[in-house]
């Protein structure tokens, strides 16, 4: 098969929203989902006569980020007008950085099939994001322009085509992600938009000295669309070139519907943004005190807290990366670890449960750690139920799923239910003895050999006790009384 | 000594200020005056381009009754005043000269304005300009020309062009216009007025529509040193809309204003009496220097080598930022929108077709030219570089020097239709004035007399350091004093 | 220092403005009368001088804004000066990806 004389070569430009409470240049509320037009202003408007006034959390956001993934923080960079036009960029231009942007360098870090993989980052800088057109907003068949999103503050981070396959992208935009949202720089989300991916991509001989010519590919807002769309490309592209064809340098939007990458028919000419300094922004100087201060606020990332987990908590590298791919679950695990206790035995329990049944509940109700019910607290008190024995197994996924849904106290709910289980021997004991009494063939049985007949004999004194009889107490008794 | 005046419109804000304060003159007379005034003239001048006769009286009567109270905001209270088309007016249709901009209206009040307001400043109307700043004859107003009320078959220069008449001609006391490469200074010349451009962030310009974002300056315009710079004293200051405005604390240019001439350093570039200049204004210009001499003041001559490239540089720079503050004029939000337009590009392409003059349109294509690929090393680049070196032929003049002075505009006033045809001819008058805006430094024009022949206005123009327009009040109100005021212009 | 008509017809599209043919040619020959005038700059050396891209001196400009939301206009306000509207969005002619 051709593909396989052929390597593909990936590049990733992530468009992630600043989780301010104002745009970029102006005042104007962020929050989503508000009627069209009514987070604007003049400025965001585009208005005669307005002047940009620089959001101070968009720099910081910046730099942390760019400490975070190890990038130089440039002391001086410079705002730069990228000119085109557009019903959805009011001014005719976008502020933005080009030929010095504020992070430079720096790496995102990823696992792949067990294996610690790196990727460079070019570089990282601030820009506004444009409005939103709307399509078919009248019978003629009009557009409509929304301007609520323009102004909000985006991070540019573009990586070097360090990358070699689609399981790689995807693994270091899941990095990337996790990075983010831990910095609370962004929330993440891809399928609402707030976290956009662009894939730059081209294919060259296996063992070639230079790469190939790249298309860039736009609209892929999940993960699977970017899997097929990269494919899709790398495909179309083989087939152009091995043959001795040439690729087209060009701009192509995933269609989802089609499982294709297709030519943006609408920028007929290759853009010319005509870039320059941008004269109502002076030159933006971060000094050595203020990146100081944010390296000192940077918060243990995901790698290094399951690294942590690893070696202080004696947790698997499995369980640790489960646990520390969301932020707010790592943040639940450690403090229910306060409340329950520490040492490997204990994480490995709560660990079991967060990644166990607890993921499970979330998945079903599709709820954010930050919107559960269920709190560290109570998940220990579950746990240390458990460990003295109050109740067992199934007693505590049911007690869960109730804490989990209504946020009910886990004691209470074990009493008002009855779930209790009963690890009296002396009432175990008169429940076996009526069993060992009731099935006397099977007793037989059992010390002639059929040994597996001991679970038969654990489920009728469970039947008997109403399934609250201490499962370990109820083995040992049979044992005792089977013999053998 | 102020003789008696025949009319309270022939007053200066000084003056006027003093007649209010003791209840000689009331603001809604003076304002109910200037109104009249208007009418009765504007139909030849041509200055303005909407008047707010309602805002106006609403606005005087609120004046009169705070001085009633003895609540009095500032020596510009009650004050009729105007404000070049280009600043926004929360409510009141601001066109910038252009068609494009025909009927908008704005959601808000440019800082400047707010400001005037603030003092109590009483504004009568919006004033005539060159379409969005470009020109040095109002010639370019897409709606009507402006005259000049020495002689109505000439220009009162431009940009603000409609800012320097209607102040000349009597209709309003002080005007705000704007300064990119001269558009101030010159028309101030050309109409006997004092006219300044302060430092590059002296004045806000947020709400100020911009044509040349590193170049534009707000500033005032009066019929004596005093009037401007008590405009400017209440119009300066930091704006945190605009991060291009300087932090600097506004000193009171009023203090001190008296200071005379005696040991100033004033320098003379050689360069700018090469033959550049009529000789007409030669002379009085020189004239003006020799009263200098005579007053105590020491001329230096000075170099500024690279001042004979100022006008390349500038109509690339300019253009080039133009290109991109015209960009949102797109017929999307506002302005106009030419709805016959079939698909969004026609609809683009129309808008803009219909919307702006030929001078916009001659700018925008100069600057996409300057800025595109390819081109952008050796045009827009190579032009910001002889900027930095036009900046330090003033550094280096200013070591010997405390300002610098010469010429705005190499003749008097030229007569309408005369450089229409010749853009090149147009853009090379502004060889005094464009320095100025390059190197980022004050400016002013203040009268020097009138031509020996022509009998029209000549103004010298005085260059200071960075934010020391004080010393500019100071040298431009010694020449006041010792040669007098200008009598009014008989066009009108 | 001739500009073709095919240069002033690419710079017009850059621009979105669609020039009458007699614009063009007029604009062709004015345009080449300026840049054969800005030609002179090429004299100086430049190759040791920083460009001026920012007319404000280091130090003069405050410091920056305050992460707050502030009031935005209401979306009548936002959309009194619109040319054309459907409910509260600015209305255009179809745009074709």
């Amino acid at each position: 098969m051709p593909l396989s004389d052929f390597q593909v070569v990936i590049g990733l430009e992530v468009h992630a929203q600043l989780l301010t409470r104002s745009k970029i240049f102006c005042g104007c509320s962020t929050a989503f989902g508000a009627q069209p037009n009514a987070h604007t202003c003049p400025v965001c408007l585009g208005l005669p006569g307005v002047l940009p006034s620089l959001n101070r959390r968009v720099v910081e956001f910046a730099v942390r980020t760019g400490l975070a993934l190890g990038c130089t923080v440039k002391k001086k960079s410079i705002w730069a007008r990228k000119n085109y036009f557009y019903p959805d960029l009011p001014k005719g231009y976008q502020i933005s950085q080009y030929e010095l942007p504020v992070c430079e360098g720096g790496s995102v870090p990823f696992a792949l099939e067990g294996k610690e993989r790196t990727v460079r980052l070019t570089r990282i800088h601030m820009e506004e994001d444009a409005g939103k057109n709307l399509h078919d907003v009248s019978p003629d068949g009009s557009s409509g322009v929304d301007l609520n999103r323009a102004g909000v503050p985006l991070l540019e981070i573009v990586s070097e085509p360090d990358i070699r396959s689609v399981d790689e992208a995807i693994e270091y935009l899941k990095s990337l992600r996790a990075i983010l949202v831990y910095l609370g720089v962004n929330d993440g989300n891809l399928e609402e938009g707030s976290f956009r991916c662009d894939a730059n991509v081209s294919v060259m001989r296996k063992g070639a000295a230079a790469f190939g010519t790249r298309c860039e590919i736009k609209n892929m807002n999940s993960f699977r669309f970017l899997r097929q769309a990269v494919e899709y490309e790398a495909r179309r592209q083989v087939e152009i070139v091995e043959p001795g064809g040439k690729v087209l340098q060009e701009t192509r939007l995933f269609d989802p519907a089609r499982g294709e990458t297709r030519s943006m028919r609408s920028k007929e000419e290759a853009h010319d943004y005509r870039y320059f300094p941008e004269p109502d922004l002076p030159p933006l100087v971060v000094d050595d005190a203020l990146v100081e201060e944010i390296r000192r606020t940077l918060p243990e990332l995901p790698r290094a807290r399951a690294a942590r987990y690893q070696r202080e908590l004696g947790l698997s590298a499995y369980d640790a990366g489960l646990l520390t791919a969301d932020k707010a679950v790592a943040e639940f695990f450690d403090s229910t670890l306060s409340y329950h206790g520490k040492g490997p035995e204990a994480a490995k329990r709560v660990a079991n449960w967060l990644n166990g049944e607890v993921a499970k509940l979330a998945n079903e109700t599709g709820l954010e750690a930050g919107a559960w019910k269920l709190t560290p607290e109570r998940l220990a008190a579950i746990l240390d139920l458990v460990g003295s024995g109050t109740i067992g197994g199934p007693g505590a996924k049911a007690v869960l799923d109730e804490v989990f849904r209504s946020g009910a106290d886990p004691g209470e709910v074990v009493e008002r239910r009855g779930l209790a289980q009963v690890s009296d021997e002396g009432a175990i004991e008169a429940a076996v003895d009526r069993v060992l009494a009731a099935n006397a063939s099977e007793v037989e049985k059992y010390r002639g050999g059929r040994k597996n007949l001991i679970g038969f004999f654990v489920g009728q004194v469970m039947k008997e006790t109403r399934g609250k009889a201490h499962p370990g107490v109820v083995n040992a008794l049979l044992q005792k009384k089977l013999g053998g | 000594m102020t003789p008696r005046a025949e009319s309270p419109l022939d007053l200066t804000i000084q003056e006027l200020g003093r007649r209010l304060a003791a209840k000689e003159l009331s603001s809604v007379e003076v304002t109910g005056a200037a109104l009249r005034r208007i009418e009765a003239t504007d139909g030849k001048l041509g200055a303005f381009l909407r008047v707010m006769p309602e805002e106006a009286r609403a606005a005087a009567k609120a004046s009169d009754a705070r001085r009633a109270r003895g609540d009095a905001l500032s020596p510009l209270d009650g004050v009729p005043v105007g404000l070049k088309d280009i600043f926004l007016t929360e409510g009141v249709e601001t066109t910038c000269g252009s068609r494009i901009l025909e009927g908008f209206v704005p959601p808000y009040d440019a800082t400047v304005v707010e400001r005037l307001r603030a003092a109590g400043a009483v504004v009568v109307g919006k004033l005539n300009m060159d379409e969005f700043a470009m020109g040095s004859s109002n010639e370019n107003s897409a709606f009507k020309p402006c005259h000049n009320p020495w002689d109505l078959a000439r220009t009162p220069g431009g940009s603000s062009g409609g800012s320097a008449a209607a102040v000349a001609a009597r209709q309003v006391f002080g005007a705000l216009g704007t300064d990119t490469g001269g558009s101030i200074r010159e028309p101030a010349a050309f109409c006997g007025v004092v006219g300044v451009k302060p430092t590059y962030g002296r004045v806000s310009r947020y709400g100020v529509i911009a044509f040349a974002s590193s170049l534009d300056q707000v500033g005032p315009l009066g019929r004596s040193v005093w009037d401007a710079a008590v405009q400017l004293r209440h119009v300066a200051g930091h704006d945190p809309r605009d991060m291009t405005s300087s932090t600097r604390p506004v000193p009171d240019y009023l203090e001190g204003l008296e200071g005379g001439a005696n040991g100033l350093r004033i320098g003379v570039p050689r360069e700018w009496f090469q033959g550049g200049v009529e000789a007409g204004v030669e002379k009085v210009v020189r004239g003006a220097l020799a009263t200098y001499e005579r007053l105590g003041a020491k001329l230096v001559e000075v170099s500024l080598p690279h001042s004979r490239y100022g006008v390349a540089a500038y109509y690339l720079l300019a253009p080039a930022e133009a290109s991109s503050n015209l960009a949102r004029y797109d017929g999307v939000r506002f302005g106009l929108r030419a709805r016959d337009a079939k698909g969004l590009r026609e609809m683009y392409g129309e808008t803009r077709e219909r919307g702006f003059g030929p001078e916009p349109k001659r700018r925008i294509m100069l600057g996409t030219y300057a800025l595109s690929a390819g081109y952008y090393d050796a045009y827009y680049l190579r032009a910001q570089k002889v900027r930095t070196l036009i900046r330090r032929d003033f550094d280096r003049a200013f070591e010997a020097c405390d300002v610098v002075a010469g010429p705005v505009a190499p003749t008097v006033a030229f007569k309408l239709g005369e450089k229409v045809d010749d853009p090149l001819q147009m853009y090379l008058a502004d060889i005094f004035t464009i320095t100025c805006n390059l190197a980022a430094l004050p400016g002013l024009s203040v009268p020097a007399g009138l031509h020996p022949e022509e009998r029209l206005p000549v103004g010298l123009q005085l260059l200071g350091r960075p934010f020391d327009e004080a010393t500019l009040f100071r040298a431009a109100r010694a020449l006041e004093r010792e040669i007098g005021a200008l009598p009014a212009p008989a066009g009108i | 220092m001739a500009l073709s008509l095919e240069e002033v017809r690419r710079i017009a599209a850059l621009a979105r403005l669609r020039l009458t043919p007699e614009d063009e040619r007029t604009f062709a020959v004015q345009l080449s009368a300026i840049l054969d005038y800005v030609k002179q700059l090429e004299e100086l050396d430049v190759s040791q001088v920083e460009p001026m891209t920012h007319a404000l001196a280091a130090g003069e400009a405050a410091t920056l804004r305050e992460d707050e939301a502030r009031p935005s206009l209401e979306p009548e306000e936002a959309l009194r000066n619109a040319p054309e509207r459907e409910g509260t969005c600015f209305k255009v002619p179809r745009i074709i990806e």
